[in-house]
């Protein structure tokens, strides 16, 4: 290696009593690597994931009191932000100061949000009548850090119906058939547009895509670009979004919509975070683009999203009226690392267990199969690892972290396929370990589940209209096209399909409008009303814009690296 | 979740000169957080993807200036760290149907690219491990597919650009290569091509209304039994 690094922690990464479990895990290798674990029966299968998944614990989820989701059960850490007070401080808010005025309003700048805009320009509108304004830097989001790949039924084997087909069985039916149709029906023109814009897929050299199975995929249609697929088209629709010149406004987070008489969306209110200052924005549409919400670590977990994935589209989208559809059930992906510290929550992809490692509990036994479904393999993980009095095995390995884990038994990869096969072909992985020291072809590593991928979302119609006037939604915030469960590969073309149809509405909707609307909070004083009359008891405010990871919190200090006061 | 106290040693480092004492094994994000930091700038997607938190760091008794990725790095006993949430540095627009079709558009567009003196800072700067200095010398000499494959794990976080003595952009030029190579270079591929001229040629309309107006029974029941290839 030819870079300057500086490595003074040289020491084993592990610490002694993990070793000490690794040698257990050691003295069973051998006699493990012929051995065969059998997957579940289906009872058994309904049995775990009905004591251990995450979505199976009543006490987890919470009733929503008001809105048009009342009555309805949502994980607790979510409706305990829909009912908050809001964040903005209403004497600092000046309504009738509007800093901008344009057609188009895109709140959020990851893949939904860039793509919303170029789309909304090739409908005509003007680059300069446009304004994304996002939370952190444009692209800093969960579109970059997808790996995998992206579907799309464009093999002659493989038709959009077969893909329909994947995706309504892999959701539980629950999806709104309309968009799952749209989805599939748009699915290879997007993959063609990317062609066009110059994004860097995997292919043989005559221009065929190199196409992958994924997780319930009953062909083969995953299309990627090295382990870097969510990276590489970002970083190609962005370049093209700085070329047209659209406006960005970073480190403006939406806190508020805004909405007229009628309730209709009529712009949003940004904060600056660094200045603390509000800042109005009047738009004839408004696209809702802002992710999901892996930050709000339901129940615990750690996560493999972005600092920003906070929910806060779906808080303003429902304050102003916006349903929600699924939301009682969360991605957990069963192998996120657990150790170390600095990768915690990281995703560890499905490829490990499909090359030939094993889940193994701490005393170096196996005690599951390894390609259960995701949502069985990571109740199985869950089981071993919780104590004995709360149902579980307590085989699992405690991190200082705070949290336990069990072994992926990452060398019998090569010692199956041979030398050399894990670094060749899991390169992410084995980079993103070693650099903590850990070498994955010689030790075990450890995991745990990791919150992955918000299922649900505000309701949209196949162009990306809500329920509400004026708003549209694209992407992880937007729900229905993955029903109860979102299959690998489908969101990256989620954002792609319904980014790309939201922008072409919303300039559609801006050009038949020729005056702004009257900008007021008025649906929030509502919204807040119903919740008083309603007893909620209300402990925070929202949106939450951003986790709050600071050591001593007690101290309540809010100290910005770069203040610029 | 920040560790637990008990059993844990800890090293003293600087943020902006000022020193904290932090539980040893933090990424420097995470002991910049434990410092009491709430961070707005210099963090993005927490995995090694985005490049928002560059950082630079010396350590003490060490003239060097060392370089890397806050939410990837370990912190090391006496470091001091100088945050690098944005390294300005100049991006050419250009039109992608035009660019690329003759000459050399890198040298064009990024003819600081010629100052090259060969120091090697940008690669050993480079958080990913990439030949940054082979991908200029590349460039220079216009071979956009090399700039283009050895550019393909930028993160794009600008550490180079912020080092460079020749003031060079690296991270906008590999952009453009990459984009040139993927437009104009690359094979299109005939199966997508196909498909959609028979989307839109309405060969799916059929069978797409006939699978969407199903009772979900049926549907379970060809889901449950479909081929799987
Ligand atoms: C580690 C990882 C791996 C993945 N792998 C795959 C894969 O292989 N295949 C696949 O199909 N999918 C994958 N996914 C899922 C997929 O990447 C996401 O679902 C998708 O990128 C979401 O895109 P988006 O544009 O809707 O949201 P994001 O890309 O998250 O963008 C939302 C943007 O809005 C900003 N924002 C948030 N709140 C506000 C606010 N209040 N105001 C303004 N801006 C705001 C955010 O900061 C962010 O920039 C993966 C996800 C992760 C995290
Ligand atoms: S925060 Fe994205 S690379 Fe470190």
């Amino acid at each position: 290696m030819r870079v300057e690094r500086s490595n003074k922690n040289q020491e084993d990464p592990y610490l002694p009593r993990m070793r000490e479990s690794i040698e257990k895990v050691e003295a069973t290798r051998e006699e493990r690597i012929d051995q065969e674990v059998e997957p579940l029966d289906p009872k058994t299968r309904d049995k775990v994931l009905n004591e251990f998944h995450p979505d199976y614990i009543e006490s987890a989820f919470r009733e929503v009191n008001v809105g048009p989701n009342a009555g309805e059960m949502m994980p607790k850490e979510l409706v305990d932000l829909l009912e908050a007070y809001p964040k903005y401080d209403p004497s600092e808010v000046n309504l009738a100061k509007v800093e901008k005025e344009v057609d188009v309003l895109i709140i959020g700048g990851g893949g939904a949000g860039n793509i919303a805009a170029y789309w909304a320009v090739q409908e005509g509108l003007d680059p300069s009548d446009i304004l994304i304004a996002t939370k952190l830097r444009n692209g800093d989001s969960n579109s970059v850090m997808s790996q995998g790949g992206v579907q799309a039924a464009d093999r002659e084997e493989d038709s959009p119906v077969q893909h329909y087909l994947d995706i309504m069985g892999g959701g539980h039916y629950a999806n709104k058939p309309d968009l799952v149709e749209t989805l599939v029906r748009d699915a290879p023109k997007m993959i063609e547009w990317h062609e066009d814009l110059g994004v860097i897929y995997d292919k043989d050299g005559d221009g065929a895509m190199k196409e992958l199975h994924g997780g319930g995929t009953s062909r083969k249609r995953l299309h990627s670009a090295k382990d870097y697929t969510g990276l590489e088209i970002v970083r190609v629709v962005r370049d093209e979004v700085r070329n047209m010149a659209i406006p960005v406004k970073e480190f403006a987070p939406a806190v508020e919509l805004l909405t007229d008489a009628d309730g209709t969306v009529t712009g949003a209110l940004l904060f600056n975070m660094e200045t603390d200052k509000y800042s109005v924005v009047k738009a004839k549409s408004v696209i809702l683009a802002t992710g999901g919400f892996g930050r709000l670590h339901i129940q615990d977990f750690p996560t493999t999203n972005h600092y920003g994935a906070t929910a806060d589209g779906l808080i303003l989208g429902y304050r102003a009226g916006a349903n929600m559809l699924d939301m009682d059930t969360v991605q957990y992906h069963p192998t996120g690392a657990a150790y170390p510290q600095q990768i915690m929550g990281l995703l560890v992809t499905e490829k490990v267990r499909s090359s030939g490692a094993y889940p193994v509990n701490s005393e170096g036994e196996f005690f599951t199969f390894n390609l259960e479904p995701r949502d069985v393999e990571a109740s199985m993980l869950i089981r071993e690892c919780r104590d004995v009095e709360h149902g579980g095995r307590d085989n699992g390995v405690e991190t200082p972290g705070g949290i336990t884990g069990v072994w992926l038994d990452t060398p019998m990869i090569d010692m199956k396929h041979g030398e050399g096969t894990f670094e060749k072909n899991l390169e992410y992985i084995y980079r993103l370990y070693t650099r903590f020291g850990i070498d994955p072809t010689e030790d075990p590593i450890l995991v745990y589940p990791t919150l992955h991928y918000q299922n649900g979302g505000i309701e949209i119609d196949n162009d990306g209209h809500t329920a509400v006037e004026g708003l549209l939604a694209a992407g992880e915030v937007e729900g229905g096209v993955h029903g109860k469960n979102r299959l690998m590969g489908n969101s990256i073309m989620d954002y792609n399909v319904f980014g790309r149809r939201a922008g072409i509405a919303a300039a559609r909707r801006a050009k038949g409008e020729s005056e702004w609307g009257e900008v007021s909070l008025e649906h929030v004083e509502r919204y807040v009303d119903k919740l008083r009359e309603s007893d909620v008891d209300m402990q925070k405010r929202s949106p939450m814009l951003i986790p709050d990871y600071r050591g001593e919190r007690t101290q309540g200090r809010t100290l910005d690296l770069l203040d610029p006061s | 979740m920040s560790p637990s106290n008990e059993d844990q040693e800890t090293v003293r480092i600087h943020i902006m000169g000022k020193e904290y004492e932090v539980p040893k094994g933090l990424t420097m994000m995470d002991a910049i957080e434990h410092s009491g930091y709430r961070l707005i700038r210099g963090v993005g997607c927490r995995g090694g993807f985005c490049g928002a938190c560059a950082t630079l760091y010396r350590l003490e008794g060490d003239y060097k200036l060392y370089a890397d990725l806050a939410c990837q790095k370990t912190v090391e006993d006496g470091m001091y760290l100088m945050q690098l949430p944005f390294t300005p540095a100049g991006r050419k627009t250009y039109d992608i149907e035009e660019i690329g079709r003759d000459g050399n558009p890198l040298l064009e567009n990024y003819p600081e690219v010629a100052r090259c003196v060969s120091c090697n800072t940008c690669t050993k700067a480079c958080p990913q491990d990439l030949e940054v200095m082979d991908f200029i010398n590349e460039a220079i000499r216009g071979n956009i597919e090399n700039v283009a494959s050895m550019s393909f794990d930028c993160i794009q976080c600008g550490i180079c650009a912020a080092r460079c003595p020749a003031e060079i952009p690296h991270h906008h030029v590999a952009q453009m290569a990459r984009r040139v190579y993927g437009k104009h270079n690359l094979p299109k591929s005939d199966h997508v091509a196909a498909r959609v001229r028979e989307i839109e040629g309405g060969e799916f309309d059929e069978s797409l209304q006939e699978i969407t107006s199903l009772s979900r029974e049926v549907l379970e029941e060809r889901y449950e039994s479909r081929e799987i290839e």
